[in-house]
């Protein structure tokens, strides 16, 4: 089976005896076995930890859940800085989370039951993969925008029913925060624990007009309409 | 480049981070370094549940958990630790649930529990499947909260003592640049994790884990003990080594043999089960558990991540077919001795979590007792690390400096140490695994001996400065040489069977 996977600049091909496997497995082949030199993160295997997402033929996957084709090409995340060949510095997608202050701040002794539990649930299956980041394409023009990840963390603890400070959150995300979301939803289709941090932008979007905040586009067209695509005219 | 702050922590897991943000509260300057990232280490892993007796799902009570504990531990662990550990359960939950921890929660509004082996009551607070990520993920957006800083992708190489040989800081490895880096601090927390990739690809846990910390420590002059309790977990997927909760056997799962029949009481401590598969598998049958009785919905909503990754590596889906299984390496009991200050035997040195043996899990672990662990004694280590810190003077490392990175570029590279690694995980498995004789041991003890001599003829290809994991996966490897010679060592002054240590014959 070939394998095409970029390192350092050139695209390289490997030759790999192996069916069936992940990709995780053929990288670790290619390691020990054709190429000591190849860099690459991994972690749990099990696709918790969120260490070996890349992309491959061009979508965002998990290389330890991701089924290997002949042929396949691997290449790092976007929008990114590349440290070596697939790895890339997460750093910057990371510190969204403080940025974005993706945290309980204030919080009463409030029981939840069944129900409250289910309400962001799915939210804290977040692996932080980077995987929405590198599909977004919002970020990739606007290297502050606060990007998925920290938004349906924010969202997690806005909805969640012991966070007292929702309107500081609220207020804390207006500006490079969920407006400047184009709800493509590429961060949706991306995700590996299936999360849509697109939604989440929408209800943290509802939840900012409850607080008297507006979408800044249409205060921007003075009372103008826009055409349905979304782009306006004039 | 050097760094000075009052309380370095060396791993960013569960344990790391719940100690920085206790040093912090104590009034300390706190620095995190990991040579992955925060959230990433193998806290996320964890999936059945944390211990504490709270009684929401039936009666329960300190003392029984403090019983159930002992018991498992075979007459191994530290009573007054155990006690302590058992009666701050509640506490901890109470704070992670504080803090924003999704628990499962009852009709009746409580924090849901369930039942893992070894265990009188349903005591494990769970979070679906996915428990020991959301509480590492929280404890991570706390110390974001916190301010919290947490420098990644640093690896550790040595400590660094003083004069009168208090440990005063680390020499590590930025991975990225390929510069070493010396980081200075009044004291020390080693929350490096454990030692199960000894093991190699019979293990379930994640790559990381080659107790680089605790190998580090011990050449720095740190007692380890009980290294050879190695727990082994029943039910990993066959193929893949990777784990299935023993919440889907603490839910009502069956385990069976070829023949379709139940051979053991499932709920046993995970030894035992682990010999009686064992047993099985040398009869040549195939092992598998059967929760296709649990039903679809059930399924869904209390074991999701099982039914994914059973899907995913084993191709094979547990609401309509069985799961092969097998035992393999899972939790390592052994580490590096903790006082009941979370102290280690060097001045200046706290550890905590997987690297750190505060003997409460004895020769065998609970489950639900290892997260429990890292947020009650990351506590302890954190607060007294801090403490600790405070009563010093800035001190002046006086560590001979060697330059370790170049003498091991310069190694031969004619032997593959990927090969190795592989080859010994295998001898392991079988010589130092779930059932040892003495002429085993003995062998595989001869064995790694003869690789450490040789370590010279092994080495990288790689030669490059940035992000050189060839390198680091070298070092990791110089690592586990280390610990593998301790958990052979230990296991052979240990002539009885004891927990997860079984001999047999003479």
């Amino acid at each position: 089976m070939k394998i095409i996977i970029k390192k350092s600049d050139e695209l390289v091909e490997y030759e790999v005896p192996l069916v069936g496997a992940t990709l995780l497995e053929v990288l670790g082949y290619i390691k020990t076995k054709l190429d000591n030199t190849l860099a690459f993160s991994s972690g749990c295997r099990s696709s918790v930890c969120g260490s070996c997402s890349m992309r491959v033929n061009e979508r965002e996957v998990l290389a330890c859940s991701y089924k290997v084709q002949d042929g396949d090409s691997v290449t790092p995340l976007n929008n990114v800085e590349v440290l070596r060949d697939l790895v890339v510095d997460m750093d910057s997608s990371y510190a969204f989370n403080a940025k974005a202050k993706a945290y309980l701040t204030s919080s009463t002794t409030v029981s939840l039951d069944h129900e409250d539990e289910k309400i962001n649930e799915i939210q804290s299956d977040c692996i932080l993969c980077g995987s929405c980041y590198s599909a977004c394409p919002v970020y990739a023009v606007k290297p502050d925008f606060l990007g998925p990840f920290a938004l349906t963390r924010v969202w997690k603890y806005v909805s969640d029913k012991r966070e007292e400070g929702v309107e500081e959150k609220i207020n804390h995300i207006q500006t490079s925060g969920v407006w400047d979301c184009t709800l493509c939803n590429e961060c949706t289709l991306v995700c590996p624990q299936n999360i849509s941090s697109k939604a989440d932008i929408e209800k943290l979007r509802m939840k900012s007009t409850q607080y008297g905040f507006m979408d800044p586009s249409f205060a921007s067209f003075s009372g103008g309409f826009g055409s349905f695509d979304g782009s306006p005219s004039f | 480049m050097n760094f000075k702050v009052d309380v370095l922590v060396i791993g960013a897991g569960g344990a790391g981070l719940t100690a920085a943000l206790n040093a912090k509260e104590s009034g300390a300057d706190v620095l995190v370094i990991t040579k992955e990232y925060p959230t990433r280490s193998q806290t996320c892993m964890a999936q059945g549940g944390i211990n504490a007796a709270l009684g929401n799902a039936g009666e329960d009570s300190v003392d029984s958990h403090i019983a159930n504990t002992l018991k498992s531990a075979h007459g191994e662990a530290n009573e007054v630790a155990v006690k302590f550990m058992c009666s701050e359960a509640p506490s901890a939950v109470a704070w992670l649930d504080s803090i924003g921890v999704c628990f499962s929660r009852t009709e009746d509004s409580k924090i849901a529990q369930r039942t893992l082996g070894g265990a009188s009551a349903a005591r494990a607070c769970y979070a679906q499947d996915y428990t020991g990520l959301k509480i590492l993920h929280t404890i991570y957006d706390r110390c974001m909260a916190e301010g919290i800083e947490i420098l990644n992708e640093k690896y550790l190489l040595e400590l660094l003592s003083d004069e009168k040989s208090r440990v005063c800081g680390a020499k590590v490895l930025n991975i990225r640049s390929g510069e070493i880096e010396t980081y200075l601090a009044s004291s020390v927390i080693l929350a490096s994790g454990g030692y199960s990739r000894i093991y190699d690809k019979n293990s379930t846990n994640s790559t990381a884990s080659t107790g680089d910390g605790i190998a580090v420590a011990a050449r720095a002059g740190a007692k380890l003990i009980d290294m050879e309790f190695i727990q082994f977990h029943p039910t990993a997927l066959k193929n893949s080594s990777i784990l299935i909760s023993e919440s889907a056997r603490g839910e009502g799962g069956y385990l069976l043999n070829s023949k379709g029949e139940r051979f053991t009481n499932e709920l046993a401590p995970r030894d035992e089960v682990s010999r009686a598969i064992n047993e099985e598998i040398n009869k040549g049958e195939d092992i598998f558990l059967d929760i296709r009785h649990l039903g679809e919905e059930f399924i869904n909503e209390s074991l999701p991540q099982e039914r994914k990754l059973a899907k995913l590596y084993e191709n094979i889906d547990p609401v309509f077919e069985l799961i092969p299984i097998r035992p393999v390496a899972h939790y390592t009991m052994g580490g590096i001795e903790v006082d009941h200050h979370s102290k280690t035997s060097l001045e200046g040195l706290y550890a905590c979590g997987e690297c750190a043996n505060h003997r409460v899990h004895g020769a065998n672990r609970l489950g639900g007792n290892s997260l429990l662990e890292i947020v009650v004694f990351g506590k302890e280590a954190g607060i007294n690390a801090a403490k600790y810190a405070n009563e010093q003077t800035r001190t002046v490392p006086q560590t001979p400096d060697i330059d370790l990175i170049s003498e091991l570029k310069e190694y031969t590279n004619e032997l593959c140490f990927y090969e190795e690694r592989e080859k010994i995980g295998d001898m392991f498995y079988k010589d130092v695994g779930i059932v040892r004789t003495k002429e085993q041991l003995n062998s595989a003890l001869s064995e790694i001996q003869n690789i450490k001599t040789n370590l010279h003829k092994y080495g990288v290809t790689d030669k490059n400065r940035e992000y050189n994991s060839n390198l680091i996966e070298f070092i990791e490897f110089r690592n586990i040489l280390d610990i593998c010679e301790q958990v052979v060592k230990s296991a052979l002054k240990r002539e009885v069977s004891c927990g997860a240590h079984y001999m047999v014959g003479k």
